[in-house]
Parts: C-alpha cells; structure tokens; sequence
C-alpha cells in the first residue's frame, strides 16, 4: 500500500515522513521521527500519556490521523526546555516531586503548558480541569497540582 | 488493510461515502481511530473531510446551525452558546475536546454520547448528506432510531433551536471520578415554563439505552404542572419508563436503574427553585 | 504533613538520622521532566517487527483445531507461533524457587482455561499488519463448563479448571489442600467463650492499571545474545522465567529495564518476553509485544479475590481469646503467585493481636478467571479488611469502643505470636493511640496509658499453648478433609526449624525428596520482653534434643517422581517457601 508523505514543523523545526494511510500521529512521532516523549497508554483517549500541542492546543496523538497534522506545528515535552535549561514547569516538577515513575510526565507537563500558555494565572479547579484528561496512577494528582499552580506563580487562592 | 482519503468538500465525501460500504467518515478521530488502535477497524477507507463548511457556525437566528466538525471546544469557544457549555464541558479532559466533533458525538456508543444527550433534550435536527444531494434535516430522535438500526448517510450539520430562556435547560452528568469521568448517566431537560407551570417539556437520557433517549414518561408527568412536590414524585415514578440499559466497566444496568430517579428529581428539585 | 514521633520508644533508636525527614531529589527525576527517560518501549530499531495474539473468547473451553493457513500468508506476516513452537510450554513462575508445579503453557495447547487466555502469537511487519491477520486465525473451540466461584471449584464434581491440580486447589508440600496454622486449641476456647462472633467476608479482584501496558521489545544482538527491553518489576525474575521456557542458557539473554511505567505488581509475570524473544530468536529481527490497553485490564493479571469466614470467641470483657479463619484466595486458571499470597496470608492471621488459640485453614482455589498476581501487600490486604472490620464486629458485640478493643488486645513485646515466634518491636497500641489523639477520639485513662513495652509476654501469653493438631486435606485422603484432631502437642512444643538438618532425606540420590515431614521439639522458653534487649535481640537458637510426635501421622501415597523438585546440594529453610536450593 503507498505511503502518504507528510510535513510538518516537531518543536520548531521542520520534518517530513511518510506514513501508512490510517497511520497515528503517536506512531509518527515515535516510531517515524524518534521523538519518544509522547506515551501509549490506551489508544482510546482516556490516560493522556500521548498529549502533544497541535497549533498550540492539547491533542491526543493516539487518535490523531498523522497525515491530519500536514503544515502544522506539533510540540511534544522533548521541546519544552530551552536548551541546558529547564522550562520553569519542568523546574516545579522537580521541586514538588512531582513525578514518580515517570510515565504520565510529558503528556502532563503539556497538558499544564497548554493551560500556562493560555492563563497564567489559574486556579487550583482550573489546574484540574486542565489536567482532567490525564490518568496519574502513582502520585495522588496532590504533588502535580502543587507544581502546576507553584510553576504559574500562583497561590491558588487569589482567583478561587 | 486501512487507507485514509482527504477530501476537500463535502460533496466528494458524500459520494465516496455512499458508493464505499468499507468507507467511514473520520472526524476528530476519538471514536474511529480507537477502534484502529485496537485492531477492530483494519479494512476499508477512512475518508476526511478538510472542507470549511463543515465547521461552520451560524448563531444568529432563533435556529442555530453548526457544522458536524465543530468541536466542543469552538462550542466552548462561543459565548452565545453558553446553554450548550456544561454538556460540552462534560466531554472528555481539554484534548479529547479539542478533537471531538458534535457530529461524532451521534455516533458515540453507550456510555459515551453526553452532548447528544443534550441535544436530544433541544430538538435539534441532524442534516443528514446522501449521495451528491442536498442535505435534508431529520429530527435527532429519528436519527438516532435508525442508527440503531444502522441506517445512516453523512452528518453535515446540526440545527438547534435556541432556548427562549437559557435558564430552562439543565444537564447533568453522572460520573463516578471526579472531576471527570466516563457517564454512569446523563441528564437533560428543557422545562419551559408558562405561568408556573410546565409547557413542553423535553426529558432526555444519556446511557440508558443503547442510544441517548425521551423520557417520554417523565414529560407526561411533568406536562402542564408546577414543579412541586406532587409532581417530582410522578416524575421520579415514571423516571425508568422505557429505559434499556448496559452493564459495562462503568456501572451495572441495575446501578443505572437505582440511582436514575435519583438525579432526575435533583435535577427537577434544581429546576423549580 | 510527616510527623516524627520521636517520643515514642525514644530509648530504642539512636537519634543520627541523616536523610530521613529531610528531602532528597530523586536521580531519575531531571530524565522525567525531560521526557529523556527511556521505557522499554522508547528504542529505535530498525526492521522492528510487531507481535499479536490470538486470545481465547473462552472462559473454558477444549481447543479442537487451530489453523493459521490463512493467517499465515496474510500482507506482512513473518510468522505465526502456536504452543508446539514455544521450547517449554508449561511453567510455573515459583519454579525458579522450585516451588509448585509447571501448570501454566505460554500459548494454550489442548484447552484454554480463561477468557483472554493466549493461544496464537503473530508477527508481522506492522501492527495494523498483525491486526489484520489476527482475523484470520480459525480457532475451533468445544465450550466446556466453567467454574467462577471459588468454594464451588472446590466441590467434588466441579469441573476442572487447571489439570494440573485436579483438585481445583494448589498443593501444599504435595500433602495438603490448604495452608494450616494451628496454635492452641480453638474449640475448647470457642466453648467456654462468653460470645462467638462470625461473619464472611469477600474482597473482588483489582487490576493494577498502570498507565503503561506491559510490554517488551526483543532483538538479536551481537555474540549471539538477544537484547530484551523489558517492562519487568523483577528483572532477574523474568530473565530466568524467559530463559526457562525458550530452553536457553540464561547468560544468552540480555534483560534491560528497571525503568517501569507503573507496576504495582503487575508486571511480574512475564506476560510478554518469552513470546517477544521467541520472536525475535525465530525471525531473526527486533520483535515488540505490547499489550494493548483492552488487553492490560482484561488479559493483565489483577489481584486475586479472596473470600474470608473470620470467627471469634470473645469474653465480656472483651478480649479474644480464639480466632478461627477459613480463607479461599481466587488463583484464577493458574498459580503464578498465589501460592505464595496463601503463605503470606497465613503468615499474618490473626492480625496484630495476642490471640492464645488460632487455627486458620488457607486454601488457593482455581477458577476460570483470569490469574491473580503480586499487588501491594497481595494475600496480606483481604485478610487485613475481614480481620479489621471484624475487630469492629466484635466491639460492637461485646459493647466496647473499638479503638480500646484493639488496644486491649494488640501485641505486646514479648508476646508468643501463633507462628511460635517472640513478637518485637509491636507498636500498634501507639499507633491506635496517636490516631485516636488526631481525630478527636476519647479514649479511656486505661487505654492511654497502655504501652507496647509493658506487660507483654507475661504468663501464658509468651508461652506456646499445647496445640490440637490435625490431618485434615490431606491430598489423595479425602476421609481427612473434614477430619477432627489427630494429637494435641504438648504446651511449649514447636515445629524443628529445618536449616538445622544440612540435607533433606532422600535428597543426594536425586529422588524427589519427601518434603517436609512435620517434627517437633519442646520451644525455647522466653522471657517476658524487658528481661532482654528488647530491639535487635538475636533469636535464641533451638535445642538439640528433637520430640518425636508419639504417633506419627499415616505416610502420603508416594509423590510421583518430578524432575522439578529434584534437590542437590544442600537445603536451606525458608519461612515463605518450605525448602529451597543453595
């Protein structure tokens, strides 16, 4: 069966692969291009652990047709830091021990930048709700939402 | 094995749609692609549709139109919409809304199908796309009965009868994770109200048959009466008329059953105050 | 907030802790938040081929004829594997241990015995690849009659879900049908008990759900090696559980991970190296087997139910004084590990508490569920909840707070525990105490000033009862299963330790060696706790002089000979496995 080419911009540069037709954006990534950040946890749409920024807004690359991203800008956690130096999510993560295996960190990390990205300033509901779509099976969501709220210069009590 | 085709108008989809049984419209993927990750879907042509049309949105008369491909975040996006903003809200965490079109949400099997829920509720028409004809609309209680039945053509729009008054539609969500989960039940209810009293009611159900459903029973209770206390107990009594639902990973048919009635009076209860 | 108690048992502990209390970053954490952390399924290679499997649609069923003609010439596919493929078809994960029978093939052969059990693998260049020819696969199944209920399995004439154990319940030292506890005498004190308080408990099977599905991906690498990427909580565990059923030399294999998305006990079991290097050792190429997430929650083993009749006899004032549990921990079709949950089970009954008579029978059931593994404290969590919620049952029968109920009866130091081992280092008066003081719970002047320290051991309460002892589920003597006492062992006797015999009998010849003969020698006598050092105080080692039960029980028919559990060398006792080899 022909391939189906496709390009588009990974964390600010330009890329082009090809792709099998019903092929996932998660496979692309992984397999295709070699960006490892993004997860298979589900394949459904429940755990998150794929989450990538489509043009900027939340996506999950499971249930994303690659060839749907043609000319668009896809950004996963491997391009969060800027160079040596930690983005300051990343940075609170570290802080408030906000990781423990692992495995949901970058699809969470860019669940939290999307909502940063759009309102710096959240409350604790909006942290929730921003990372509702993300499954974290070992820390308790408590260490996450400390980090998210700390990373956003926020208490958490001045909106809520 | 599996081939995607874009397409860059509605008609060319509408045509290889009706002339490819092994054809299936993608939208924003959450409900086709699940089944390609699982290995259910592995033949046939997936067809995407790139036309503008399809996200469209016309807000202005007293019916709104909205493209199939609109998503429940460009619902959540708009204010005029704001009736439509807590069923919206109730799908899926940010991503998932990002992606999910209210036209796929008509498609969406048991437990899953909130927003449609929400628009059974309203009234709304489904415009169903065969062949290169013009769209026609069928009233969603329709729509859904024949997709039980598997019959369908390709959605291209939705039209929504405003409601008069916002404050006359609830819609309620029932999950067992907080703040989001996947529906044990949903809820929701136009109750327009004249003089006190109840005209025209529309009860729907989310995830009590294999598709979203009239309360039938629970509108007949409700027609022509003051939301009191006599009548929240005729509704509560008529709550499971018709119902059919599914034991799943979610909840029992019985739970279902039990807990029902319970949330449709909260929501009447909310309602009269 | 983490709260350092550091009044409590001041005298026990030096003061010099250095990091705990104090936070430490973790290694691993900068690989995390820059998503450079590499799980097993985050390596590149190239010409990775993609392996899946064919499960049963079977709770139970006889497997008729399998035919992959046409899966096999199917776009893309390498090969298909069925059981005759597989080197040893039949494991047991504890066999490493040498612990229970070979009962479980990696790919069903003759009958399938769960739903979602694997009975075909395919390899194929893609996964939608494999997918597709998944379809194609035409197994033919003669449904046979399941059994879900883990008393019912245990019924004669109940059909027989593992063939292994045809009896529908994991052998104990191939003699008996359950674990067994014995301490004191249970009935005497169920008799002259002012109250006997009984109830049934039943905690369902829990599936991990680690947000990473297991998962492996295997490839051929130099000096005729095969490197594994492997999802394994037990590295060594899997690599020795591979090497056993691919037939390979286990220094040929060469596991990497450790780096685990989630486990919780699931991913002990091995569920998917030994098929993924069977691929890779078959095709010549890298070959990745991930379960899908339907897969991980249906096929992925959970913790095991457990059904538990806990019985009481209590006097007025509130003190327990028998303890009686029946237990049938839910094996699913195969043991894996719930064997050993059995033992840890029995090993924690009767719970926290000083209990002069206990008996407990444990049985490990199988039933045509998927089979249970290790989660978190699995074969301790269930018997906690029914010991704990009884706790409260008997409180309530005998009119007293259950907070007090607990004080009045936990451990002391000093205290003969019903496995004939001194209690030390007991807190769990303290424990109840400082919950009580946190959530606003009265206490009496009594209960507060109770301690762990005083008044343990004192009496009988550091002596070994004389104990009723019983043949009861002996296998292959279905008179005994429901069988009364057959001895009562003198107060202060206790079972000989076997790391004081150097070889088990009949060992050296290569035989199977008789396992454990039960013998028994008069305890060491303790004294109460404070009379010694009371942390780190080293066991007292047994006497020499051993007693000979006066009639010893009738022999078991002769176990047939099983390569397994051949012994060389010298045996060492293990309190968790019975004899295991150096």
């Amino acid at each position: 069966m022909a391939k189906h080419p496709v390009q588009f911009r990974l964390n600010g540069s330009d890329r082009a692969t090809f792709v099998d037709g019903a092929e996932n954006l998660l496979n692309t990534l992984r397999r295709g291009l070699g960006d490892f950040a993004p997860k298979y946890g589900c394949g459904q749409g429940t755990c998150g652990v794929c989450t990538v920024l489509v043009d900027g807004e939340p996506h999950l690359s499971c249930l994303t047709l690659a060839v749907a991203c043609e000319g668009r800008h896809v950004e996963t956690a491997s391009g969060m830091a800027d160079g040596p130096d930690f983005h300051p999510l990343q940075a609170a993560f570290m802080d408030h021990f906000a990781a423990q295996c692992g495995f949901c960190t970058p699809g969470m990390l860019t669940a939290a930048r999307a909502l940063l990205a759009k309102n710096p300033n959240p409350t604790r509901d909006e942290v929730v709700e921003a990372i509702s779509g993300n499954i974290c099976r070992c820390t308790g969501y408590e260490p996450i939402i400390a980090a998210i709220l700390a990373a956003a210069g926020s208490s958490g009590a001045r909106r809520a | 094995m599996l081939d995607v085709r874009t397409c860059a108008s509605l008609a060319e989809a509408a045509g290889i749609l009706s002339g490819d049984r092994q054809a299936l419209l993608v939208g924003g993927g959450t409900l086709v692609m699940r089944d390609v990750n699982e290995g259910r879907l592995t033949d046939g042509t997936l067809v995407r549709v790139t036309d503008p049309a399809l996200t469209q949105m016309s807000l202005s008369g007293a019916r709104l139109e909205l493209g199939a491909g609109v998503t429940m975040a460009m619902v959540l996006a708009r204010p005029e919409l704001a009736f439509l903003h807590g069923a919206a809200r109730a799908i899926g965490g940010p991503a998932v809304r990002n992606m999910a079109t209210i036209g796929g949400n008509l498609f969406a099997p048991m437990p899953y199908g909130d927003f449609t829920t929400a628009l059974l509720a309203l009234d709304a028409l489904v415009v169903v796309q065969s062949g290169y004809g013009a769209g026609r609309p069928v009233p969603l209680e329709e729509f859904l009965a024949a997709r039980e039945r598997g019959s369908q053509g390709m959605v291209t729009a939705l039209q929504v009868p405003r409601p008069q008054n916002p404050q006359h539609f609830h819609f309620r969500k029932i999950s067992r994770v907080k703040p989001k989960g996947i529906a044990v039940l949903s809820i929701a209810a136009h109750l327009p109200l004249a003089g006190g009293r109840v005209a025209q009611a529309r009860i729907a159900y989310g995830a009590m048959a294999p598709t979203p459903m009239r309360a039938k029973g629970v509108e007949r209770a409700l027609e022509g009466r003051a939301l009191d206390a006599a009548t929240l107990a005729a509704a509560r009594q008529a709550a499971l008329e018709g119902t059919r639902p599914e034991t799943d990973a979610i909840a029992s048919a019985w739970y279902r059953r039990e807990v029902l009635p319970v949330h449709l009076a909260r929501l009447l209860a909310g309602a009269a105050r | 907030m983490l709260e350092m108690r550091k009044d409590l048992f001041a005298d026990e502990r030096d003061d010099n802790l250095n990091e705990v209390g104090k936070g430490s970053q973790r290694q691993d954490m900068p690989g995390h938040v820059t998503a450079r952390t590499r799980f097993f399924d985050d390596h590149a290679f190239d010409g990775l081929l993609h392996l899946k499997v064919v499960r049963s649609p079977h709770a139970h069923a006889r497997i008729r004829s399998i035919d992959i003609a046409a899966a096999a010439r199917a776009p893309g596919v390498k090969r298909v594997l069925r059981g005759a493929d597989v080197p040893v078809n039949k494991n047991t994960l504890l066999s490493l241990i040498n612990f229970g029978k070979d009962d479980e093939p990696t790919l069903a052969v003759s009958k399938v015995c769960y739903k979602g059990e694997p009975v075909v693998a395919i390899i194929a260049d893609t996964e939608a690849q494999a997918h597709a020819a998944r379809k194609l696969v035409r197994v033919e199944y003669e449904p046979l009659k399941p059994v879900f209920d883990v008393e019912e399995a245990l019924k004669p004439g109940a059909p027989v879900v593992n063939e292994t154990y045809p009896g529908n319940y994991f052998e104990y030292h191939e003699r008996f049908d359950h674990q067994k506890l014995r301490f004191g005498d249970v009935d005497a004190a169920f008799a002259r008990a002012d109250q006997v308080v009984e109830a049934r408990y039943q905690m369902s099977p829990i599936e991990h759900a680690p947000t990473e599905t297991n998962g492996t991906i295997a490839a051929p690498e130099h000096n005729d090696r095969y490197v594994v990427h492997s999802c394994a909580q037990g590295l060594f565990f899997s690599l020795g559980t591979t090497a056993k059923i691919l037939n390979l030399e286990s220094n040929r294999l060469h596991f990497i991970g450790g780096t685990v998305g989630g486990g919780f006990g699931g991913k002990v079991d091995s569920l998917t190296e030994p098929l993924a290097v069977l691929g890779a050792m078959l095709t010549g190429r890298p070959v990745r087997y991930v379960l899908d997430r339907e897969e991980e929650m249906l096929t992925g083993s959970p913790r095991g139910a457990e059904r538990i009749y806990v019985k009481d006899g209590v006097m007025r004032d509130g003190r327990i004084v028998a303890r009686h549990i029946r237990s049938y921990f839910d094996a699913g079709a195969y043991t894996r590990l719930s064997s050993y949950a059995a033992i840890k089970c029995t090993a924690h009954i009767p719970g926290p508490y000083s209990i002069p008579n206990v008996s407990s029978d444990v049985y490990v059931a199988y039933t045509n569920r998927c089979p249970s593994t290790a989660m978190r404290g699995f074969g301790v969590t269930a018997v906690d909840f029914a010991i704990e919620v009884h706790m409260d049952r008997v409180a309530e029968a005998v009119n007293m707070d259950p907070m007090e109920l607990r004080i009045l009866n936990a451990y002391r130091d000093g205290d003969m525990k019903a496995h004939r081992r001194v209690a030390k280092n007991t807190a769990l008066i303290e424990c109840v105490q400082v919950a009580a003081e946190k959530a606003g719970w009265p206490l009496s002047d009594t209960a507060r000033r109770q301690t762990s320290v005083a008044s343990g051991g004192a009496g009988e309460r550091g002596q070994i009862p004389a104990t009723v002892i019983d043949q009861r589920g002996q296998i292959g003597r279905p008179d005994t299963r429901t069988g009364g006492p057959t001895q009562t062992l003198p107060a202060g006797t206790t079972r000989i330790a076997l790391s004081k015999e150097p070889v088990m009998e009949g060992a050296r010849d290569g035989r199977a060696a008789p396992t454990q003969v039960p013998r028994y020698e008069p305890a060491p006598r303790h004294e109460p706790a404070r009379a010694q050092p009371p942390a780190y105080a080293p066991q007292p080692a047994p006497p020499a002089p051993s007693y000979q039960p006066a009639s010893p029980p009738p022999a078991p028919p002769a176990p047939a000979p099983s390569p397994a559990h051949t012994q060389h060398g010298a045996v060492r006792f293990s309190s968790v496995f019975g004899t295991r080899r150096r």
